[in-house]
């Protein structure tokens, strides 16, 4: 059996025989006594030297033992010092008193030694035992603090990776409502070079601070392709192969990223996990779902991965919603989910587009109990190109060296065209000519478009007036794809020119094919127009560029831009 | 005389407590007694004799005096129902019994002082 560990006892006892033979019994059992001959006393001693344990006569003069034993309880505090009655007091009254007033056991008189022993080590474990307690909660406390801390500065650093893109533009609204300290989903958004807006909403496994950890390297691989004028089906290509290569296995995001082109007037999505997108197109009321169609980013090899998108046309004022699971999964009280016949429901009520979000928002608000996981909604409206102004970009060089007089150019065949864009890369190499950067939209708009022709209907020989409806659309895009794949000859030449000119200079761009060709004249008579879905996207540019110009049946398309420098 | 009086075993277990300091004991509750029980031939107050009945009840249980325990105990559970008569002769008793126990305790102080 343990041996009793030495405490500090105050015995509290009016009576002096007695206080006499019980410090000396105590004494003996080698513990270090302090007395008192009243309650007061008691009281202050107990203030004074802190006794482990204490043992109260009931009757006292000044103070009696109940109105001492409440006193110092109440100084003990949090801590547990044992108080054990020293009574003759019989009545089953009394004895109650004795509990009441915080005596946690009696002693009755005449005073047994073996009793008292057994007592003493008694309340000695169970003061251990609260001590520990205490102990343990503080240090809980302590680490919750630090944890919560660093939760907050994991946030400070998310925000301002997830939330640097053009969230705020004016054809985008948002909700995102947190579940922990800070929603872990993912909502990205960025201008391309040409005026188009990627839209990334993610989802990764788990929420909080290790599902963010994963956001950040993702933001940075969509920021910077968008920003360099590569594709959807690149830049979720890279995306997924750098969560595949840093995520643990059971890690993943689940993603519906868009290209809402509003030149072209029409979105390109690729869904991974994500519950059901949907795009309004609010003259028919027709709601399209952008299902899932793709496993999320992060769980296939880059080998195995599929970039196929979806392509949808638009009007403007069509929208596109997309939601994250948080939503759906929403419960009430009673333990039902929110589902998605109530989100179809809302859609089939709803009378006014502009007021949809702010009716969902509403109904989640009513409907909801516990939140169960980050939600986040996001509505991307198509504006007017006209409307659209991204922001310049910045740069960072100062123009004291950059080529005045040069030119360059490259043929791209088969295989190349199979796997390789070049359009961003061609695009930066232009961007080292300052002049030119005032412009770089409608430079990259028009490569992308001389380009997109001259694979499309020149070497793979689609046919353009296929994109006259949605249908017609998607039976496109799938044409282009299966065509792509078969692909063994061909090329694309695209030639480059810049040369000074007075106190400026002039871009020259030339894009050939080794396609059929197209009737020029009777393309070139239709008049200017921005609307048309169709059509080898001459008119764009003609609008974009100078002196736009086919040769060579079709085959060779020829633009300039110039530039002035102010002094 | 002992016998009824004081029990001896509490003795021989307080004198094995005490050791050196036994005489002291002996000595303090001696002498606390004698002031309780002047107390109690002083007052009339119900409450007082009851609070020094209950008061030398304890120290009387603890020195083994078993009989004069008893006769406190009395004294403090009725003193309110008592006319004063009756609790001048119970005073008395309590009076009487520590006279005849008082020697015994003597006895042990001076023993343990000798040897």
């Amino acid at each position: 059996m343990q041996a009793q560990e030495p405490l500090t006892i105050l015995i509290a006892e009016d009576s002096a025989a007695d206080r006499l033979l019980l410090s000396t019994i105590v004494r003996r059992q080698g513990h270090e006594v302090l007395t008192a001959a009243n309650g007061a006393e008691a009281v202050e001693v107990f203030r004074r030297q802190q006794p482990h344990l204490v043992l109260m006569d009931a009757m006292m003069p000044v103070m009696d033992g109940f109105e001492a034993a409440q006193q110092i309880k109440a100084l003990a505090g949090e801590t547990l010092v044992p108080i054990i009655f020293l009574t003759s007091l019989t009545e089953s009254e009394a004895l109650a008193r004795c509990l009441e007033a915080g005596g946690d056991d009696f002693l009755a008189k005449p005073y047994n030694q073996v009793i008292l022993a057994a007592k003493i080590k008694a309340m000695d474990r169970l003061r251990r035992l609260q001590a520990t307690v205490l102990q343990q909660r503080d240090l809980i406390a302590k680490h919750h603090d630090y944890l919560l801390n660093e939760q907050r500065v994991a946030k400070a650093v998310f925000d301002k990776v997830a939330h640097s893109g053009c969230l705020s533009a004016p054809n985008i609204r948002y909700l995102q409502s947190p579940y922990a300290l800070f929603n872990g989903d993912l909502l990205l958004a960025a201008y391309t070079p040409a005026g188009d807006m990627h839209v990334l909403l993610g989802d990764f496994t788990g929420h909080g601070l290790p599902a963010a950890v994963g956001a950040m390297p993702l933001a940075e691989v969509f920021y910077g392709m968008t920003a360099k004028g590569y594709g959807l089906a690149e830049t979720l290509r890279e995306m997924n192969a750098k969560l595949k290569r840093i995520l643990p296995v059971d890690m993943f995001c689940c993603a519906t990223m868009l290209c809402l082109s509003f030149q072209r007037r029409t979105v390109e999505v690729w869904n991974g996990g994500m519950p059901d997108g949907y795009l309004h197109r609010i003259a028919s009321g027709e709601r399209v779902p952008l299902s899932a169609r793709h496993l999320p980013l992060g769980v296939l090899s880059p080998q195995a991965f599929d970039d196929r998108t979806e392509v949808q046309t638009m009007a403007v004022g069509d929208r596109v919603f997309l939601l994250s699971d948080g939503v759906i999964d929403t419960t009430d009280g009673d333990d039902r989910l929110f589902g998605v016949e109530r989100l179809q429901q809302l859609f089939a009520v709803n009378r006014e587009p502009d007021n949809l979000f702010a009716e969902i928002e509403q109904a989640l608000l009513e409907f909801r109990g516990e939140p169960r996981d980050d939600v986040s909604m996001v509505e991307i409206s198509l504006l007017d190109a006209a409307q659209v102004m991204p922001p310049a970009p910045v740069y960072s060089d100062s123009g004291q060296s950059c080529p005045l007089d040069w030119s360059v150019s490259f043929e791209f065949r088969g295989a190349t065209l199979k796997r390789f864009n070049p359009l961003p890369y061609l695009l930066q190499l232009l961007l080292e000519v300052h002049g030119l950067r005032t412009q770089s939209g409608a430079i990259y708009s028009v490569l992308a478009e001389l380009y997109s022709n001259a694979l499309e209907h020149g070497v793979l020989g689609l046919d353009s007036s296929l994109k006259r409806d949605a249908a017609g659309f998607a039976r496109y895009y799938e044409q282009r794809n299966a065509r792509l794949e078969a692909l063994q000859d061909g090329y694309v030449r695209v030639h480059l020119q810049v040369r000074p000119q007075g106190t400026g200079g002039c871009l020259v761009i030339r894009v050939e094919d080794s396609g059929k060709g197209f009737d020029v004249a009777r393309v070139m008579e239709r008049p200017v127009d921005g609307v048309r879905l169709s059509g080898r996207g001459v008119s764009l540019i003609r609008q974009l560029g100078h002196n736009a110009r086919w040769s060579d049946e079709g085959r060779s398309a020829c633009v300039e831009f110039f530039w002035e420098v102010r002094a | 005389m002992t016998d009824q009086h004081v029990d001896r075993e509490v003795l021989d277990a307080l004198r094995e407590v005490m050791e050196d300091s036994y005489p002291d004991l002996l000595d303090t509750f001696l002498t606390d007694s004698e002031s309780r029980l002047h107390q109690l031939q002083k007052t009339a107050d119900a409450k007082v004799l009851a609070e020094v009945a209950h008061s030398f009840k304890g120290s009387a249980s603890n020195m083994g005096a078993v009989r004069l325990a008893t006769l406190c105990q009395a004294l403090e559970a009725d003193a309110r129902n008592k006319s004063p008569a009756e609790i001048v002769d119970l005073v008395a008793d309590i009076s009487s019994e520590f006279a005849d126990v008082r020697p015994v305790y003597e006895d042990e102080r001076q023993h343990a002082l000798t040897h």
